[in-house]
């Protein structure tokens, strides 16, 4: 690295650069190639700024970035601390294989308005940024909110009547969520404590108490309406309506993502583990998170059409992490954070399977895909080793997020939950593993069913009966289904670098 | 030399202007008179601000003559605050009135337009600066009666405007009625017009039925021009068929300066202590400004004409900042005050947007907003943070404002109110949604080609629309502006008059 090129400067320009990219990529709205280009070394560029700075936080670095006050007392303040750099890490690099994925399906499909979807993407990861490194409060929901606008565009995508439905529902259920729980639940923080930074075992131990607590940490539970949380989770599945890079943008790296690591952020920051599990604050939220996950998974079963199955699984999936954090252990925590990397990779690995099968063969129902593995055996394959990551048997990303939240169960005396998740993982291989099993084992359903991928993008797996989608379609989804296995081996390493920031 | 009798040139400038733009017949010269004033008083009530903040109170006696028997100008941090709000929305939408004007009134009368406004202009400025509560009504007078004329002058193009017009100038006389009534009785009382001596005098009185009833008249008519929920009646209909400039205009002026004058009358002539009123304040503002909350709301929500659901809004957002004065401590106040600041610069904001689209389409229903999303990018995108800001999401001001307002009923121990506030918020996303919905989602309909409104419309517009970001971002300078003044009108109830100056 260049001399003087501080961290703080690093941590600037990760937020600058996914912005300055949306200029570039709106300035490019002309010559397709070079706008996807753009999009992609703005991507590459932005994970290098991250992993720099996660080279320079292993070093021993303490990071923090304040730009300038919004009120007295109200900071734009940014830091650099291990969950946030888990987050950032995992985000900007997924984005690196959502855009290469993206310009595959996009080029395919003949989408228009593609500059406004570049554009919006790159503002999407922006404010992703800034959640991920938001020093306060008060940041993380000024950048939780600009998410919520900058993605709305790519919902709507298509702008048929559909789309305007599902917008607002997106719209409405994000932004009433968040006004109505998460900015009261802020101020009423403000108001007993005087500070909103997020603090190393917590700001509000000593302040508040009893059943005021349990009421605070609801608000922000069901305030972190990305999170998905039932009853505030109509918004996912109505998301499906957008084009599938945009269903795996938002459930693998930006929005839900966002919303579980805000959650993971305010009950580790803000309450404390400590104080968490001193109060019980955690005791009946523990318990709308576990309805959320079993009635999901039920849901999930119950859909035909692939891509509401994986939103409905994306539901119970998330409910993990909140899950997790109600626990009030510090393994519970861990497990939450490990859940939100290992599920990103699962889940984004299954999205763009989902739309590798759905452009080569133009099929968005689980039944009629019977056959399509013996013609797609790249995009069934991964399909198949995202599928085991979200199960979570060994040796997956997904093993190790089970195995702490077993154990965060275990040490708060909740055995209970540890037989909801069994239940959770049955019904999990009850919805994901059917149809890599109708593609492998049953014929196709008839031979003019065979996939023609089309377009511009011609797939050059053609080999014998080989028909497979684009090429930049297969091939992200086949790394990240590879990454999903291998981040296996990773899993002590990064429990190691979470755990010192959940001691008191 | 200036600088000594900057508080009464700061009025009699836009006043002696507007006879001026009357006698020249030529419209841009007319424009040129409205804006260099505009532009003055804007400078001067900064600088007048400054100088508030740096010595403390200003006086200024009309003629020499001594308060309490003559006129006096009194500036404290609270009306020059209010002073700076209103001169800096005239201005931009003075600037603003060149092109829409040009478009919406007819040439031969565009000079008396001109006139109209300044006029209405000199008499906020009035009724802000002066310490004399009669000649307070003067300048009330002054701008009332100029507005009926200025929101009428659309008659020629909607003849809606007339009865529009005609039902304000029916409510307006009445608001003013009773305020002269109320003062009538608190003058045979207290013998004195002068509201700081008046104050003193009302201290001494103690509790007393023709005191009582004195107050609730000066309230009630207040509150009429301020359109307190239920006395908003003539809003609706003159903010939607007024010329789109001076909706803008009034919407960011008119409310803001009835609400001080309401401040003004509740705590510095008027003290908290008085009994009956912290009995108005808590049970009679606090549960209107939460009605017109939620009714304005919905309200608004049901509306096909933009210009009338913003009208709506508006009386939704007086809600917002009664609820701020109910409270009654400083953070109340404080919060109060900065909503008026914030709100004028949204709202007109807003109307200024709305003035382009009529431009353009000659319409502003919600169905003329579709498509226009790519037809007038810039008048838009300047709607949608408006939007955003009304709904109070973070980097704008009503975020700043809603922030407070919500601290401080937590701060009165008030949470359902606090809840209330912030659920409200939420139904301006309905009605906001609709409008940039149709703006972005919806195809322009056939054949309609528009573009971009003049750059002498998108300019001031967008002067709004940056404020609003910037002192969302960076609210220090409002929120210090708003504490100064709320500490002016309830920690010195007396405004400092030398000890016992009557006989």
């Amino acid at each position: 690295m260049t001399i003087g090129l501080t961290p703080e400067m690093i941590l600037g320009m990760v937020l600058l650069t996914p912005a300055i990219g949306a200029c570039v990529i709106g300035a490019t709205h002309n010559f397709p190639i070079l706008r996807e280009a753009a999009s992609l070394f703005v991507a590459v560029i932005l994970c290098g700024q991250v992993v720099w700075l996660l080279l320079d936080n292993l070093a021993g670095g303490v990071t923090q970035l304040v730009v300038l006050d919004m009120a007295p007392g109200l900071t734009l303040l940014f830091s650099v601390e291990p969950l946030g750099l888990v987050f950032a890490t995992l985000a900007s690099a997924l984005w690196i294989v959502i855009t290469i994925y993206s310009i595959g399906y996009m080029r395919s499909k003949k989408e228009a308005h593609q500059t406004r979807f570049y554009i919006c993407f790159a503002l999407a990861m922006a404010s992703t940024m800034g959640v991920a490194f938001a020093g306060n409060l008060i940041t993380l929901f000024l950048f939780y909110e600009m998410l919520t606008l900058s993605t709305y565009p790519l919902v709507v995508h298509h702008e048929t009547d559909e789309a305007r439905r599902a917008g607002r529902v997106y719209l409405g259920v994000l932004l009433s969520t968040s006004i109505l729980f998460l900015l009261p639940a802020i101020i009423w923080t403000w108001f007993v404590t005087g500070t909103l930074d997020f603090t190393k075992g917590g700001i509000l131990a000593g302040k508040i108490a009893g059943p005021e607590a349990a009421i605070l940490f609801a608000l922000y539970l069901f305030g972190a309406g990305k999170a998905a949380l039932m009853p505030f989770h109509r918004w996912l599945p109505a998301a499906m309506v957008a084009p599938t890079p945009v269903s795996a943008f938002l459930h693998a790296v930006a929005v839900v993502k966002a919303g579980v690591f805000a959650v993971l952020k305010i009950g580790v920051y803000i309450f404390g583990v400590e104080f968490l599990s001193s109060i019980q604050a955690g005791e009946w939220m523990m318990w709308v998170a576990a309805f959320s996950l079993i009635a999901a998974s039920i849901i999930a079963m119950r859909k035909d059409e692939l891509k509401a199955r994986l939103a409905y699984s994306t539901v119970a999936q998330l409910a993990y992490v909140t899950l997790g954090v109600s626990l009030a252990s510090v393994m519970g925590v861990v497990g939450g954070a490990m859940q939100l990397v290992s599920h990103a990779l699962g889940k984004i690995t299954l999205f763009m399977c989902a739309g590798a099968i759905y452009l080569a063969s133009g099929k968005r129902k689980i039944s009629e895909m019977r056959g399509l593995g013996r013609v797609m055996p790249f995009t069934f394959g991964a399909f198949l080793l995202g599928a085991i990551s979200i199960i979570g048997i060994p040796p997956t990303g997904g093993a190790w997020s089970k195995w702490f939240l077993m154990m965060g169960a275990a040490d708060s005396g909740q055995q209970v939950m540890i037989g909801i998740w069994m239940v959770s993982t049955l019904l999990s291989i009850a919805y994901l593993i059917p149809l890599v099993a109708r593609g492998f084992f049953l014929p196709l359903q008839d031979e003019a069913d065979r996939p023609q991928a089309q377009g511009f993008e011609i797939s050059v797996i053609r080999l014998a009966r080989l028909r497979e989608a684009p090429l930049l379609c297969v091939v992200p989804a086949c790394v990240t289904a590879i990454v999903s296995v291998l981040i296996y081996f990773a899993g002590p390493a990064i429990a190691g670098f979470i755990l010192p920031v959940l001691g008191p | 030399m200036m600088g000594g009798h900057l508080p009464i040139l700061e009025v009699m400038l836009p006043l002696a202007a507007a006879p001026l733009c009357a006698l020249v017949r030529r419209p841009m010269v007319a424009w040129g008179v409205a804006v260099a004033a505009t532009l003055f008083a804007l400078a001067g009530a900064f600088m007048l601000l400054t100088q508030v903040w740096s010595a403390g109170k200003l006086f200024y006696h009309i003629g020499g003559w001594a308060p309490p028997w003559g006129i006096e100008f009194r500036l404290d941090a609270a009306n020059s605050f209010v002073l700076a709000i209103v001169s800096l929305i005239g201005a931009v939408c003075a600037i603003y009135g060149r092109e829409s004007v040009a478009r919406e009134i007819a040439v031969q009368d565009q000079p008396l337009f001109y006139t109209m406004l300044l006029l209405c202009f000199a008499g906020m400025l009035g009724v802000v600066s002066t310490g004399d509560a009669f000649n307070l009504f003067v300048f009330l007078e002054i701008c009332s009666l100029s507005s009926y004329v200025l929101v009428a002058m659309a008659g020629a193009r909607e003849r809606r405007a007339l009865t529009a017009a005609f039902t304000y100038l029916l409510f307006g006389t009445i608001g003013a009625t009773f305020y002269v009534i109320g003062l009538g009785l608190v003058y045979s009382l207290t013998g004195t017009l002068n509201m700081a001596d008046m104050a003193l005098r009302i201290s001494d009185l103690g509790d007393n039925n023709a005191l009582q009833v004195g107050f609730a008249f000066i309230i009630v008519g207040i509150g009429l021009k301020l359109a307190i929920f239920p006395l908003h009646q003539w809003l609706p209909n003159v903010y939607t068929y007024a010329p789109a400039m001076v909706t803008a205009f009034l919407a960011g002026t008119a409310g803001k300066v009835a609400i001080y004058v309401m401040l003004r009358f509740l705590f510095t002539v008027f003290h908290p202590a008085f009994h009956f009123e912290a009995v108005t304040l808590q049970y009679f503002l606090l549960p209107l400004g939460l009605a017109a909350l939620f009714i304005a709301s919905v309200v608004a929500i049901f509306q096909s004409n933009v210009k009338r659901l913003l009208a709506y809004s508006s009386i939704a957002q007086v809600g917002y900042i009664l609820v701020g004065v109910s409270l009654a401590n400083i953070s109340g106040l404080t919060a109060a005050i900065l909503h008026v600041f914030n709100h004028a610069l949204m709202k007109s904001g807003l109307f200024l947007a709305v003035g382009c689209v009529v431009y353009r389409t000659g319409s502003c229903s919600v169905s003329a907003f579709r498509g226009l999303g790519g037809q007038m990018p810039w008048t838009m995108a300047a709607f949608v943070v408006g939007g955003l800001s009304m709904i109070g999401v973070p980097a704008t001001v009503g975020f700043i404002s809603k922030w407070h307002l919500v601290l401080a009923a937590m701060e009165r121990g008030w949470w359902p109110v606090a809840f209330a506030m912030i659920a409200g918020s939420l139904l301006a996303l309905f009605y906001f949604g609709r409008v940039i919905e149709a703006a972005y989602l919806y195809p322009a309909p056939e054949g309609r080609l528009v573009t971009e409104a003049p750059i002498g419309m998108v300019l001031p517009l967008w002067v709004l629309t940056v404020s609003c970001l910037a002192l969302g971002i960076d609210s220090e300078f409002t929120v210090t502006a708003a504490r100064a003044a709320a500490e002016a009108l309830l920690f010195d109830p007396h405004n400092g008059l030398p000890a016992q100056a009557g006989p």
